[in-house]
C-alpha cells in the first residue's frame, strides 16, 4: 500500500470537482422547508468518478476472505458459501417484497420459511423453531427467556441458577445474564470435559438452566452428555445448547436425543450464510414440542393450502422488526435443500476429518490440551513455543505472511497460548498439506530465526499493530 | 520477584499484609499471561469485599479477566494512576501496580492464602 491509498476518501476532495454532472432541472424550484430542519452543510467529499472507482477497488484488494485464501479460523466455521445460494436469494420474488405485503402475495417466501422450520427441526430433532433471531446470540437470549417463562409458567420462580462450563462462548453466560438468571461456573476436567464432580457439588434445585455447547469449544465430544442432562432434567432443570459447532454433527447425531430442550443454530456458520460485513447473521431458536408455545414470533405454519404467519399463545414475544433476517434464510434453505440428507451428513464428516487430520500432522510440534480424537476444529497450544519466547499471537501473524487467515487465538481461555483451528469441510486435502506445512515451517524459524517471527507480518499492507496502544488511547475521530 | 512476606491466592492475587491493612495486587504470573492490560475496573472506597468473591474486573488485549478478593474487608484506597495507566500493573505488578488498600476484619483469613513455596508449584 503506497502513501496515496492511505489517505481517507474526504481527505481527497477538491472543490468543483464532480463524479456526474445532472441535466438542468425540469422541476419548477419549490420553496425550502424551515431552515431550522435542514443541516447547514453536508461534508460530501467532491471526487471524480474514477477516483471514486480507485479509491473502492484498491480498498476492495486488501479485503481477506474465504474466496480468496484459507481461512481456519476456529469455532467461526468460515466455509464457502456456495454461489447458488446468492443466485437463489437475488430471484425478484425474494428480493423485491415487503414484509408488510399482504401474506397472499408472499406465499412462496413464508412457504420457505415453513420448510426451513422443518429441516432445522429434524436436524437437531427439535421440532418448535423459529428464525426470528437475528445473530447467534440473539437466539441463545431468545432460548433463555424461553427457559424463563417455563419456569415461571410452572410457577418455579425460584429457578434462577444458569450453570455454564468454564470453556463457554462469552456469550453464554452474557445472554444468561440478561434473561436475568444467575450465573455459575463449571470447571473442565483434565480432558477437557465438564467436570461431573464440581457439577454435583454446584447443581441444586434453583437450576433454571445448563448451557453446553455441542461439541466443546475445545471440538471435544462431551462424553458425559447423557450423565449431565438426566442429572439437570433430575434437578428440573432445562439443557440449552449452544449450536455454535453444529457443523460437527449434521446427519450424525440430532441434540434431543442427547437430552436438549432448546438449542440455536448459526446459520452463517453452520449453513453457509455469508459472514461478519457480508452478514447479516441469523440464529434461529429450536425446542422441543413442549416448549414451542413460547417461541418468538412470528411462525410460519399452513393453514388448509395456505401458508401464514402466527404467534405463539405464550410467546415471549417479538425479538426484532419482521421475519428474521429473510434474505440468509434463503441461503441457508438453498444450502440444505441443494446438499440433501447425504450430502449434509458428509459435510460433518468432512470436516472432522479434516481437522483429524491437521491435528494428527502437528500433534509433535505443537502441544494439544487433551490427546483425543477432535470433532470438526482442533485446539493446539503453543506452550513449548512459549518457552522460546514466541507466543501464539506470533505464530498467528506470521500465517499472515504466508496468505493463511490467523486461528482463533487465546480462546477457549482454559488452554494456554491457545490456536483453535477449524479447517471446515471446504478444503482440499492440498490446501490443508499446504497449511501443515506451513506451520512446521514457522516452527522451524522459531528454532532457526525467531526474530522473523516475532517481528511478523512483514508482506502485508500494514506492519504489527500495537493493539495494547489501540485499547488504551483508540481516536475515534479525526 | 516474589517475596516471601506477601500470600499468594490460586486466583493469582498477592497481599502483603500491614497491620490489619491489606494491599491486593496481581502476580506477575497473571499480569504475564494477561498479557497487555488495556482496562482495570476497581470497587469504591468504602466497598466491602469478601474473601474468594469478585471484587473487579481486568481487561487485556487477549481477554476480560475476574478479580476475586483474596481476603475480606472494606476498601479504603485504591490506585487511581494504575486506572489511568493500566501499563503500570505490566511493568511492576508486585509494586507500583497494586490494586486496592482494605481494612481486614478478619486476619485468620490470611492462613487460607498460600505461602511464596506453596505458589511457586502451582505456577
Amino acid at each position: 500500500m503506497n502513501n496515496r491509498d492511505r489517505i481517507l476518501l474526504m481527505d481527497r476532495s477538491i472543490p468543483t470537482r464532480k463524479a456526474f454532472n445532472f441535466p438542468s432541472s425540469d422541476v419548477p424550484k419549490q420553496k425550502l422547508p424551515n431552515k431550522n430542519i435542514l443541516r447547514k452543510k453536508i461534508s460530501l467529499p467532491e471526487i471524480s468518478q474514477l477516483e471514486i472507482i480507485r479509491y473502492f477497488t484498491n480498498l476492495s484488494r486488501l479485503n481477506f476472505s474465504i474466496d480468496s485464501n484459507f481461512y481456519p479460523l476456529g469455532s467461526c466455521t468460515m466455509k464457502y458459501n456456495p454461489k447458488i445460494n446468492e443466485e437463489i436469494a437475488s430471484f425478484s420474488g425474494f428480493q423485491n417484497i415487503h414484509p408488510l405485503q399482504d401474506s397472499k402475495s408472499t406465499q412462496g417466501a413464508i412457504k420457505l420459511i415453513k420448510l426451513l422450520q422443518e429441516f432445522l427441526g429434524e436436524i437437531t430433532g427439535l421440532k418448535g423453531v423459529s428464525l426470528a433471531p437475528l445473530a447467534g446470540a440473539q437466539g441463545e437470549y431468545s432460548g433463555l427467556l424461553i427457559a424463563r417463562k417455563f419456569h415461571s409458567s410452572n410457577n418455579n420462580n425460584k429457578k434462577n441458577i444458569a450453570i455454564i462450563p468454564d470453556s463457554a462462548h462469552g456469550t453464554n453466560p452474557a445472554s444468561a445474564a440478561m434473561a436475568g438468571f444467575d450465573v455459575m461456573t463449571v470447571k473442565s476436567d483434565n480432558s477437557g470435559n465438564v467436570d461431573i464432580e464440581d457439577l454435583k457439588k454446584i447443581i441444586n434445585e434453583k437450576i433454571a438452566v445448563f448451557m453446553i455447547t455441542i461439541p466443546s469449544t475445545l471440538g471435544l465430544f462431551e462424553p458425559n452428555i447423557l450423565k449431565i442432562t438426566s442429572m439437570v432434567h433430575k434437578y428440573g432443570g432445562l439443557v440449552y445448547a449452544d449450536g455454535a459447532n453444529l457443523n460437527a454433527l449434521l446427519g450424525l447425531i440430532k441434540l434431543n436425543d442427547l437430552g436438549v430442550d432448546i438449542c440455536h443454530s448459526n446459520l452463517h456458520k453452520t449453513f453457509s450464510t455469508p459472514h461478519g460485513g457480508g452478514g447479516p447473521g441469523s440464529g434461529p431458536v429450536m425446542v422441543t414440542e413442549d416448549l414451542s408455545d413460547f417461541l418468538p414470533s412470528p411462525i410460519a405454519k399452513v393453514n388448509k393450502a395456505s401458508y401464514e404467519l402466527f404467534t405463539p399463545n405464550n410467546s415471549i414475544g417479538k425479538i426484532n422488526g419482521f421475519h428474521g433476517s429473510f434474505g440468509i434464510l434463503v441461503r441457508a434453505y438453498s444450502y440444505i435443500k441443494s446438499l440433501g440428507s447425504e450430502g449434509l451428513k458428509q459435510v460433518s464428516k468432512n470436516a472432522i476429518i479434516n481437522a483429524n487430520y491437521i491435528q494428527s500432522q502437528l500433534k509433535n510440534e505443537y502441544s494439544l490440551y487433551s490427546d483425543r480424537y477432535c470433532m470438526h476444529e482442533t485446539v493446539l497450544s503453543a506452550s513449548k513455543q512459549k518457552n522460546k519466547a514466541i507466543k501464539g499471537l506470533d505464530i498467528a501473524k506470521r500465517l499472515l505472511d504466508y496468505g493463511i487467515h490467523a486461528p482463533t487465538m487465546y480462546f477457549p481461555q482454559i488452554v494456554d497460548e491457545a490456536l483453535m483451528i477449524e479447517p471446515t469441510e471446504s478444503e482440499s486435502k492440498e490446501t490443508i498439506d499446504n497449511f501443515i506445512e506451513t506451520m512446521k515451517n514457522i516452527n522451524d524459524e522459531i528454532s532457526n530465526s525467531p526474530e522473523i517471527v516475532k517481528s511478523s507480518p512483514h508482506n502485508l499492507p500494514v506492519k504489527r499493530l500495537d493493539e495494547a496502544k489501540a485499547a488504551r488511547n483508540p481516536i475515534l475521530k479525526r | 520477584m516474589y517475596s516471601s512476606e506477601m500470600k499468594y491466592s490460586k486466583e493469582h492475587e498477592w497481599i502483603s499484609v500491614n497491620k490489619n491493612i491489606i494491599t491486593i495486587g496481581i502476580t506477575d504470573f497473571a499480569q504475564e499471561s494477561l498479557g497487555d492490560v488495556v482496562f482495570i475496573d476497581l470497587p469504591k472506597i468504602g466497598t466491602s469485599i469478601s474473601q474468594f468473591k469478585k471484587f473487579g474486573e481486568i481487561e487485556s488485549v487477549k481477554a476480560v479477566s475476574e478479580l476475586f478478593a483474596p481476603i475480606s474487608g472494606k476498601v479504603i484506597e485504591i490506585n487511581s494512576e494504575i486506572e489511568n495507566s493500566p501499563e503500570i500493573i505490566n511493568q511492576s505488578p508486585h509494586e507500583k501496580g497494586w490494586m486496592i488498600k482494605v481494612e481486614s476484619s478478619n486476619l485468620d483469613e490470611v492462613n487460607k492464602l498460600l505461602t511464596k513455596e506453596e505458589y511457586m508449584k502451582i505456577i
